[in-house]
């Protein structure tokens, strides 16, 4: 049983068709990079997972449970922009994590001490700790973006999701966000959908990469027909899954050496 | 170069400043000093020294009949008013625009309602208070609240539904419940915007506090202005603009301090 499943997803806004038949099945702890031209769902389809939207047909469900009807605790999530509070400072952006899901939105006394203390090592953790009392405004975007992905994983999601999390940062500070992101999965083995549109970036993070492209397509109307999955590579070993196969299976290797 | 990149220097700047205050002084000053030469007695345009004495005098001197500091007593009376009719709008605006702006039903309900009610003319129903709530401080400060109510909802609950869906669906991933979300991440986020829409109603709400008082009252700054005017007592009335221009002045920038100083987050930035 794969842990998150979509079947037969359809997703239209109005008369206009953005998603048509998408199944696709992911096991837990693999990261799924999904890339495409621009309009072609991507985004819709991670609106789905999120729950921000419900589709016209079809269904997600996650861990075999029923598919939710709203953004919740299983589903944490990034943004490109907008994903941190600008009126808190950094430690406090970090405690929400843990804290939005009480009744008044915050912790006291000594529960409010020790959410202080675990944010304080998610900070050093994420490089953070030497800004932990400004306000996000100050920091650099690729700081923003890493403090929003602590900020997320303090809720402890079963799912992060990713909606080009490093679109607005410069080629530097991407790469340097890729190697955080790496080591921070190699730490949590969490189930992680990235949607990118940097094709280089989603082979490199993704074990899988979905394409999302439209299969028919009318000259008259380009609107008519939504999109699809239409590629679903392996792309673990920079895209060359079996080019190790045999030092994996040695029985395999003495086999082909015959 | 172009006049839109010309800065002026710091000691022009405050020329600059200082130019139209001073302009109208003079201007004041020669029509005064006109008409006084055709007629001393001349009670239209006082003399400055006039005003300053007769401001002297309405300060510091208690009334004869009363044996109270009139000024003080109609400042202290006006404010109270004032501060009622602010305050109440104040809190009632937030929390209605945090409802509308937040809450699908109520926005239904309530946005079209509040954009019709923001087009009455607020002193085309003081008769109305006046009938309702009688002559005493309700209707005033009722006035007041009809009067910047309207404005300070639809503009807060403006900016709540501003506020970028992103950043609510990420305290959805957080767990928060829709009472969270309007406590922690709507309301700090809509105050800075609150102490703006207050002091942009500060001047309908003198303009409404005035009206009210000076159609019946027994005290307050409108209605001392309302009574001198039969007397032509053009010292008084302007003593009183002055001191109304000031206190109101003074109330702007204690606005615009505690907002810098309770809000520093809007203001940070690389």
């Amino acid at each position: 049983m794969s842990f998150v499943t979509a079947t037969d997803i359809f997703q239209s806004y109005g008369q206009r068709p953005i998603l048509e038949r998408v199944n696709v099945a992911v096991d837990e702890g693999e990261f799924i990079s999904i890339v495409g031209a621009s309009g072609c769902g991507k985004s819709t389809f991670l609106r789905l997972l999120l729950a921000q939207e419900r589709p016209t047909r079809g269904e997600i469900r996650v861990a075999g449970a029923e598919p939710a009807v709203e953004p919740g605790l299983d589903r944490g999530v990034v943004f490109q922009r907008y994903s941190v509070f600008p009126h808190m400072t950094v430690r406090e952006n970090i405690v929400a994590g843990e804290s939005f899901r009480m009744p008044w939105g915050r912790f006291f006394g000594p529960r409010r001490r020790a959410a202080n203390e675990r944010a304080d090592e998610v900070l050093a953790r994420i490089g953070l700790s030497h800004v932990a009392d400004q306000y996000p405004a100050t920091l650099s975007g690729g700081m923003q973006q890493r403090l929003a992905i602590g900020q997320a994983l303090a809720a402890k999601p079963r799912i992060l999701l990713l909606d080009e999390p490093f679109g607005a940062l410069d080629p530097g500070t991407r790469l340097s966000m890729h190697e955080f992101l790496t080591e921070l999965r190699a730490e949590t083995r969490m189930t992680v959908f990235m949607v990118t549109h940097d094709l280089e970036e989603g082979f490199k993070l993704g074990d899988r990469v979905l394409v999302f492209d439209k299969e028919r397509w009318d000259p008259q109307e380009p609107n008519a027909y939504g999109a699809t999955i239409t590629y679903d590579f392996d792309a673990r070993d920079g895209g060359m899954p079996f080019q190790r196969l045999l030092d994996q299976f040695p029985a395999l290797a003495a086999q082909a050496r015959q | 170069m172009r006049l839109i990149n010309r800065q002026p220097g710091v000691a022009f700047r405050a020329a600059l400043i200082a130019v139209p205050f001073v302009l109208v002084v003079l201007a004041y000053m020669t029509g005064s000093a006109i008409r006084l030469a055709e007629n001393p007695q001349d009670k239209l345009l006082p003399s400055i020294s006039t005003i300053a004495a007769t401001a002297e005098r309405l300060f510091t001197e208690p009334d004869r009949r009363s044996e109270t500091i009139l000024l003080w007593r109609d400042t202290a009376a006006s404010l109270v008013r004032l501060a009622w009719g602010v305050g109440i709008s104040a809190v009632l605006a937030t929390i209605l625009g945090l409802l509308i702006g937040l809450l699908p039903h109520v926005r239904a309900g309530l946005a079209s309602f509040v954009a019709v009610v923001s087009m009455i003319p607020p002193l085309s129903v003081l008769p109305i208070l006046f009938i309702v709530f009688g002559l005493g401080e309700t209707s005033k400060v009722v006035l007041i609240v009809v009067g910047i109510l309207p404005f300070m909802t639809r503009d807060l609950s403006a900016r709540v539904a501003e506020i970028p869906r992103e950043m609510i669906v990420k305290a959805e991933t957080l767990g928060a419940s829709s009472r969270v979300i309007a406590l922690r991440v709507a309301l700090p986020q809509v105050l800075p915007r609150l102490i703006q829409s207050v002091r942009l109603s500060l001047g309908p709400a003198w303009l409404f506090l005035i009206a009210a008082e000076a159609i019946a009252s027994q005290e307050g700054l409108g209605y001392r202005i309302f009574l001198v005017r039969r007397f032509l007592a053009m010292d008084v009335i302007l003593t009183y603009v002055l001191w109304i221009t000031l206190i109101a002045f003074l109330m702007d920038m204690t606005l615009r301090w505690l907002s810098r100083r309770l809000f520093p987050w809007t203001e940070a930035s690389l």
